[in-house]
């Protein structure tokens, strides 16, 4: 219950309070390129979700058993990004191969993905906050989550966006970013909600 | 004379009218994150200059040996090993600025400026004019970054530098410093730049496919996830 509790304490706080967009500021380059239309972020965002969980099961062990014994932490950032590189290339040929529905749907967001800092992020701080494996995977779901939720309500207030009467210099990205603000602005709203939905026995 | 004149000019092309930040829009991130305070915005700025300069001047210099197929990876190994490096270095002799920056300065390594820059200029340049061109881009980014931060900083917390402003202190604005601030300074920042620049120079050109970063893997006709060229065109397009 104590192993559930805390679980669900990490996801919560990665896709609420820390949402990795709206109050980290990872993976805004995606958020904001791919958020005008629901079906192309709704795709990314089930892309990165994917790509978070399997790259944090791909780096973990190697932080874990191979660079923390040998002393080789200082490597992480050249072999954490190598690592995501490969797996990204790896799933695609795998989807290609053996579900291509899938990689029809999926398979224009993956090449982008590698250099989504979002994923290098998750995979690091994974590490930085001394997380189990199975917390760490927890954590990478969260962050995914966390990430198609600000990209699919994104889509729907840009949508609306498209409409309206900007002025001149305002218009494309700068508005974009304005109502970016006013989304994150909502989501300081779950500040506390996890302390207080779960207060320390 | 001329080849001094050839430096200016790509120094200043970074700086002010190709700037990575407000014009390119690219390497939103760290722009966002690490602008709230004056420190972490000019120690991050330097941070990636160094790497842009350095990386910029390697891959320009192997840009006739490294295979056309496998180019991004041989780029982002070259330019995690120079951000391995600037961590190194920092993590030793600055470690308060390790702290403050914390995550942000690995991820320097996924930073669309630097990745941007090999795949637009240093792989078609020779190795001193990517050199500047990394100097120019690296102060463009700081100072772009130094503005966003000069706004926040004194609005937002009544400081300059960390140093209190009291006369500023009953009216500053909290929001600033928060995340949403960091959205909302940074579009206002965009709309005056393209409000001071309107028409001195060709927008459209640079942002065709070949300005995105992604561009080398994207592969897709539509650009569908180009961080910077739908937006940008759009913007163009209507100036």
């Amino acid at each position: 219950m104590e192993l559930f509790r805390s679980l669900v304490i990490i996801l919560m706080g990665s896709v609420l309070v820390n949402n990795y967009v709206l109050s980290r500021f990872l993976g805004i380059c995606p958020f904001l390129g791919v958020s005008k239309k629901l079906d192309q972020a709704t795709g990314m965002g089930v892309s990165v979700i994917f790509v978070m969980i399997m790259a944090t099961l791909a780096t973990w062990p190697i932080q874990t058993f191979i660079l923390d014994p040998l002393g080789l932490g200082y490597l992480q950032t050249i072999v954490f990004i190598l690592v995501i590189a490969a797996l990204v290339q790896f799933i695609e040929i795998v989807l290609k191969k053996f579900m291509p529905a899938l990689h029809k749907s999926l398979g224009v967001y993956l090449p982008l993905i590698t250099t989504n800092c979002a994923v290098l992020g998750v995979t690091i701080n994974n590490i930085n906050d001394g997380y189990n494996f199975l917390e760490s995977i927890v954590a990478a779901l969260g962050c995914g989550l966390g990430f198609l939720l600000a990209m699919v309500l994104f889509a729907g207030v840009r949508s609306r966006l498209d409409e309206s009467d900007v002025p001149q210099h305002f218009k494309g990205l700068p508005i974009t970013l304005i109502s970016a603000s006013i989304v994150a602005l909502a989501f300081m709203g779950f500040g506390g909600i996890v302390e207080n939905l779960f207060p320390a026995v | 004379m001329e080849k001094k004149n050839g430096a200016k000019e790509l120094i200043l092309n970074g700086i002010l009218f190709e700037n990575p930040v407000f014009v390119l829009v690219l390497g939103t991130c760290p722009t966002l994150a690490v602008s709230t305070t004056l420190l972490g915005a000019i120690s991050m700025g330097l941070a990636a200059m160094v790497v842009l300069i350095c990386s910029n001047a390697v891959i320009s210099l192997l840009r006739k040996v490294i295979p056309d197929t496998v180019r991004i990876p041989c780029y982002i190994v070259v330019i995690a090993g120079f951000v391995t490096l600037v961590q190194m270095i920092m993590h030793a002799y600055l470690p308060d600025l390790y702290e403050l920056l914390g995550i942000y300065l690995a991820l320097i390594t996924v930073n669309c400026i630097i990745l941007g820059r090999a795949e637009m200029f240093a792989n078609k340049n020779s190795v001193g004019k990517s050199a500047l061109d990394g100097l120019g881009m690296g102060l463009g980014f700081t100072v772009a970054l130094t503005a966003m931060a000069t706004v926040r900083e004194v609005l937002g917390n009544a400081s300059f530098f960390g140093i209190a402003i009291p006369f500023l202190e009953p009216f500053k604005i909290a929001f600033l410093t928060q995340p949403p601030g960091g959205f909302f300074v940074f579009g206002v920042m965009i709309a005056l730049t393209s409000f001071i620049t309107k028409g001195k120079y060709p927008k459209k050109k640079s942002f065709s496919c070949e300005g995105c970063p992604s561009a080398g893997v994207c592969g897709s006709k539509e650009c569908a996830g180009c961080s910077s060229a739908p937006e940008a065109q759009e913007k163009g397009g209507e100036a």
